[in-house]
């Protein structure tokens, strides 16, 4: 098993769910693809879906919902089978 | 000559100088919006400080090079990358034929601005290649760059050679933190004495949506206004005025609660006093934070305020003098 950080691409709010009323994209135990959608981040009037990178299982949110994060910040810890 | 466009990043624009003395019809100035940015890189590659750049905001586009480049980045700090080696900053550097340029995480200000030997030839629109998105005009189909867009080149105008850098000094570091020196705006006199004092006294914060037209900040106490009878033309609301013109860097504060710095791409005119205007030496800054950065506003005299233009201005003669004599 290797463990990767998926980080923001660029700083910004960051948005687990696709609206307040939905549920999130990902919860923590789940298995994603690379491509898969695992969050929003918003920034300058545009809300931007962010893709994974690799395929694995969300080992843990490193930040909250509504997070104000850093550009390059870690955001979730994917394990995957390599 | 092109460059072809993988990835666009956030907010790719094609940006030059920007078209002056069209504001008076509604169409603002457009142009970089870290307008020494704008001609330090231009004069690094043996440009013309007016050529047309790429403004890459919070993160950099992924391009590839039809023919061999010499380009520069200046500006915000996104490490860039040339096939996925690292170059420097603030440098001129070659980008071979059939390579990839991509950009790092941002480290450092808000904006990059790439220049290419040459310059961006895209048509003139209203004398600037400028990109006004809300106005559709300038750069490619007035918008931001998408996946696929091919940018053409002008022909190189110096041959300079590569590795030419910006004396140390000269190399930004904006920080999180923002000092920004202001004017009184023609309207100050419609808020309150102990209002307008706990003002400038407060940090406010960048609010994540802004932008080009303007930079909207939060965090501070909400303004009072005068109590007043609203004249002829003004709405009811306490910030409102007479509709009246809007300078580039003036301070509005729509119903008191948040301040707006209108910048580069902003509409002319409305009916929202202005309290402030930043000065033209601090607006290059201004397009350099980042949401969430850190802002303290600071009174000076229209003295201080030509002063600290002339003093860039002067900055920038030098680095010209030095990059392309």
């Amino acid at each position: 098993m290797t463990e990767t950080a998926l980080k923001a691409p660029f700083p910004g709010v960051f948005y687990r769910s696709p609206s307040p009323d939905d549920a999130p994209f990902l919860e923590e135990g789940q298995a994603i693809t690379a491509g898969d959608t695992i969050g929003l981040l918003e920034v300058m009037k545009q809300f931007s879906e962010i893709p994974a990178e690799v395929s694995g299982t969300v080992v843990r949110f490193v930040v909250e919902d509504e997070a104000v994060v850093e550009a390059g910040q870690t955001l979730l810890i994917v394990a995957s089978d390599e | 000559m092109h460059i072809e466009i993988l990835k666009p990043g956030l907010a790719t624009t094609v940006q030059d100088l920007g078209r002056q003395g069209n504001y008076h019809l509604g169409i603002p100035p457009s142009g970089g919006m870290d307008l020494a940015s704008v001609k330090t890189a231009n004069w690094l590659v043996g440009n013309d400080e007016d050529a047309a750049v790429l403004e890459c905001s919070l993160m950099g586009p992924t391009l590839r090079f039809a023919t061999g480049c010499l380009v520069a980045a200046c500006g915000a700090d996104m490490a860039p990358l040339v096939d996925g080696q690292p170059r420097a900053i603030n440098t001129a550097f070659c980008v071979p034929e059939g390579s990839e340029l991509s950009f790092g995480f941002v480290r450092d200000g808000a904006r990059l601005y790439l220049a290419v030997a040459g310059g961006i030839d895209v048509p003139h629109q209203l004398g600037s290649r400028s990109t006004y998105t809300l106005g559709r005009l300038g750069g490619v189909e007035g918008r931001p760059l998408k996946a696929e867009d091919r940018l053409p080149l002008a022909q190189p105008q110096r041959n300079v050679p590569e590795g030419r850098t910006l004396p140390h000094n000269d190399c930004r570091f904006f920080g999180k933190s923002h000092e920004l020196r202001v004017v009184t705006g023609l309207y100050e006199h419609r808020v309150m004495p102990e209002s307008i004092e706990q003002f400038y006294s407060e940090t406010w914060s960048v609010a994540s949506e802004a932008d080009r037209i303007g930079y909207r900040l939060k965090g501070g106490s909400a303004l009072t206004f005068k109590e007043r009878e609203p004249p002829f033309g003004a709405g009811s609301d306490p910030s409102n005025i007479v509709d009246a013109c809007y300078p580039v860097g003036s301070i509005q504060v729509p119903s008191g609660s948040e301040p707006i710095i209108l910048h580069r791409d902003a509409v002319s005119g409305g009916g929202y006093a202005t309290i402030a205007t930043v000065i033209s030496a601090d607006m290059n800054r201004v397009g350099q934070m980042q949401p969430h950065h850190q802002v303290h506003f600071t009174r000076v005299s229209m003295e201080e305020a030509l002063q600290a233009r002339r003093e860039e201005q002067k900055r920038l003669e030098r680095l010209k003098c030095l990059l392309i004599g």
